[in-house]
C-alpha cells in the first residue's frame, strides 16, 4: 500500500471506519449477524496471518484455537463470569497451547508442519465432542449470555456488533504495532531466511514459539466473541474446515499483507451471501472464483495491488533515470 | 597479541566421512586470517562448527579464553561473532535498510524493549551510515531481492557488521563479485579492520584477494591443516603447491 500518499490513506481509513460504524445502523438482524461474523473471523485470520503470513509457519489449527476460545467463553459466561474475564482466560489458554504447538515447528517445516497442526486440530475437535462433562458434547452449550459493557446491555444485534467491531479495532492496532516493531521484523526474518536470522543474533526459537502463541491467542479472542455472537456452540463449527476456511481467508486476501485478513474474511463471509441468488450453484461459483484468483495471483488480492504499485514505482524510477541520463548527455 | 579465537582439535564426521579431522589454530586480535584449500576440504564445515550451526563431533572452541562450543548461532552472535555466507543470504522481501536494521536490532535492548520500543530499535542512522559506507545509497529502499548478485554480496557483508562484531567469519566474500566492486569490498574490509579493530577470518579462492588482504594464511586439505603462515611463505610451500595452488 506504500504507493498512496499519506493523507489519502488516512482519509480512506477514516471513511471505512465511519462507514463500518454508521451504515449498519439500518441493517436487519441477519445483516448485523453477518457483519459481526466478519469482524470475528477477521480477528482469527489476523492471528493466522501473523503465524503464516509474517512468520512463515504453516498452521492448520487456527480453527481449533477459535474453538478453545469459544468453549472457554461459553463455559465461563454461562457460570456467571463476565465476558472480559473470559476473553482474558481465552487469550491465556490459547497462548499457552499455541506456544506448545510451536515446538514441532522448531523441528519440522512446511507440509510436515501442516500435518502436525492438522492432527492437533482433529485432537481439539475430539476433545470438544467427547469430553461432555466440560463441553456438553454433541449437545453443545446453549444460552450463552451477551455481556454488559459499561452498564450497557448488548443483547440486541447492533450493540453486540459494536462489541465485535471495537474488539477488531483493538486487535488491529495491537497487530499493527507488533508487525512494525523489531518483533515483526524478526518474524519476517523467520519466513525469509531463518539461517541468516540466527547468525544475526535472532533467537529463532523464541520468535517461532511467539509467532505460534500470539497468532493462536488471536484465534482465542475470536472464539471468545463467537460464542456470545451465536449464543450457542457445538463442536461442528470448530472442525478442520474452519481451519481451512481461515487459511483460505489469509491466502485469498494476501498472506503477509496487513489488510489481507480483513479482505479475505470479507470474501469468505460475505461472498456466499451475495451469491445466494444463484441458489444451489453458489458454492461452485465461489470455488471457481477462488481458483481463478489464485492462478492469476498466488499472492492473493493484495498481491495484485502490490504488483501494480511496484510496477508503477519502477516505471517512475526508470523515467527519472532516463531524464537524468539525457541531461548528462546534453551537458557533455 | 592475544588470541580472540582458539580452536582445538575440531572434528566433524558425516557418517564415515571425516569432513574436518582434527583442526587446531588460533586467530589473533585484529588480524585478517585467510583460509584456503581445494573444494570439499572442510573449510565451510569448519566455519559451521565454530559458529554453532553444526555440532562438532569433537574438540573445542574458545572465544576470548571462554569455552563456547555448542552455543547456538544466535548466542554466539550476541557475544560478538558474526559471519557472511558462501551463497547469498539476505532477506529478499525486506528493503536494504530493513535488512540492516534487522541485522543490528537483536543487539539493542531486550525482548521487551524490542516489543514496546521504537520500531527501528534506534538503528536508522546506523543503517544509513552502513549503506553509505558500502555505497548502496541509491538502493536503500529497494527490496534486497531486486539487487544484483554483487550488490547482495555487499549487503550480506554490511549486515555482518551491523552488530559491531569483534570477530567476523567471511565465507567466500569475493565469489561472483566483479573486479571493481571487489576492490571496493577489500577497501571496506581493511577500513573496518583498522578503525573498529575487528578481527576477520576469510575463506576465499581468489588468491590475489587473499594474498593482498590477509596477514596470515591457513591452508586446509582433506579436513586437516596443511600449512599456516605469512602469504609469501605459504605460496612457496611445496605441499601447498602440490595440493592446491598448482605448478
Amino acid at each position: 500500500m506504500s504507493g498512496f500518499a499519506k493523507p489519502l490513506k488516512i482519509a480512506l481509513g477514516l471513511a471505512v471506519v465511519a462507514a463500518l460504524i454508521v451504515v449498519p445502523m439500518n441493517f436487519n438482524r441477519y445483516g448485523l449477524f453477518i457483519l459481526s461474523q466478519w469482524a470475528v473471523m477477521s480477528i482469527a485470520a489476523m492471528g493466522l496471518n501473523l503465524t503464516l503470513g509474517y512468520a512463515g509457519q504453516v498452521s492448520l489449527a487456527q480453527g481449533a484455537f477459535v474453538g478453545i476460545g469459544a468453549y472457554a467463553a461459553a463455559i465461563m459466561t454461562t457460570h456467571g463470569w463476565p465476558l472480559p474475564a473470559a476473553i482474558l482466560v481465552a487469550i491465556a489458554l490459547s497462548f499457552a497451547v499455541g506456544w506448545v504447538l510451536g515446538y514441532p515447528a522448531l523441528r519440522v517445516q512446511h507440509h510436515y508442519l501442516a500435518f502436525v497442526t492438522l492432527a492437533f486440530s482433529t485432537l481439539a475437535f475430539l476433545v470438544f465432542r467427547n469430553e461432555s462433562w466440560l463441553t456438553g458434547g454433541i449437545y453443545g452449550i446453549s444460552n450463552i449470555p451477551r455481556p454488559h459493557i459499561f452498564g450497557i446491555a448488548t443483547n440486541k444485534p447492533l450493540p453486540f456488533y459494536y462489541v465485535c467491531l471495537g474488539s477488531l479495532a483493538i486487535v488491529s492496532l495491537a497487530v499493527w504495532w507488533l508487525i512494525r516493531s523489531p518483533w515483526g521484523r524478526a518474524f519476517m526474518a523467520l519466513r525469509e531466511n531463518p539461517l541468516r536470522a540466527q547468525s544475526l543474533g535472532v533467537d529463532t526459537r523464541h520468535y517461532t514459539l511467539m509467532a505460534f502463541a500470539i497468532g493462536s491467542a488471536l484465534g482465542g479472542v475470536a472464539g471468545a466473541l463467537y460464542a456470545p455472537l451465536t449464543q450457542y456452540i457445538d463442536p461442528v463449527p470448530f472442525n478442520l474446515s474452519l481451519s481451512l476456511d481461515l487459511l483460505m481467508m489469509v491466502i485469498v486476501g494476501g498472506a503477509g499483507f496487513y489488510f489481507g485478513p480483513f479482505l479475505g474474511a470479507m470474501i469468505a463471509v460475505l461472498l456466499p451471501e451475495w451469491l445466494r441468488f444463484t441458489e444451489g450453484y453458489y458454492l461452485m461459483l465461489y470455488a471457481i472464483a477462488v481458483m481463478l484468483l489464485l492462478i492469476w495471483s498466488p499472492t492473493g488480492i493484495l498481491g495484485i495491488l502490490d504488483r501494480y504499485l511496484a510496477e508503477r514505482r519502477t516505471k517512475a524510477a526508470s523515467a527519472l533515470r532516463a531524464v537524468a541520463k539525457s541531461r548528462l548527455e546534453t551537458a557533455q | 597479541m592475544s588470541a580472540v579465537l582458539e580452536v582445538t582439535d575440531i572434528k566433524k564426521s558425516f557418517g564415515g566421512i571425516h569432513a574436518v579431522n582434527g583442526v587446531s589454530f588460533d586467530v589473533r586480535e585484529g588480524e585478517i586470517l585467510g583460509l584456503i584449500g581445494p573444494n570439499g576440504c572442510g573449510k565451510s564445515t569448519l566455519f559451521n562448527c565454530i559458529l554453532g550451526q553444526l555440532t562438532p563431533s569433537g574438540g573445542e572452541v574458545k572465544l576470548d579464553g571462554k569455552l563456547v562450543t555448542g552455543l547456538r548461532p544466535s548466542e554466539l552472535n550476541k557475544l560478538g561473532v558474526s559471519r557472511t555466507f558462501q551463497l547469498l543470504q539476505v532477506f529478499p522481501k525486506l528493503s536494504v535498510r530493513e535488512n540492516l536494521i534487522l541485522a543490528g536490532q537483536e543487539h539493542q535492548g531486550n525482548m521487551a524493549s524490542r516489543l514496546v520500543g521504537r520500531s527501528d530499535a534506534g538503528l536508522t542512522d546506523a543503517a544509513n551510515q552502513m549503506i553509505g559506507f558500502f555505497k548502496l545509497d541509491h538502493l536503500a529502499d529497494e527490496p534486497a531481492g531486486g539487487l544484483s548478485y554483487g550488490q547482495q554480496k555487499l549487503l550480506d557483508a554490511a549486515m555482518a557488521f551491523m552488530g559491531g562484531p569483534r570477530l567476523v567469519l567471511l565465507d567466500e566474500p569475493a565469489g561472483g563479485v566483479n573486479p571493481s566492486m571487489l576492490a571496493d569490498l577489500k577497501e571496506r574490509l581493511v577500513a573496518i579492520n583498522r578503525e573498529k579493530n575487528a578481527t576477520f577470518v576469510v575463506i576465499e579462492h581468489n588468491m590475489e584477494f587473499v594474498m593482498s588482504l590477509c596477514s596470515r594464511v591457513m591452508v586446509m586439505a582433506e579436513g586437516k591443516v596443511l600449512a599456516m603462515g605469512r602469504p609469501d611463505e605459504v605460496r612457496k610451500n611445496p605441499a601447498v603447491i602440490e595440493a592446491y595452488l598448482g605448478h
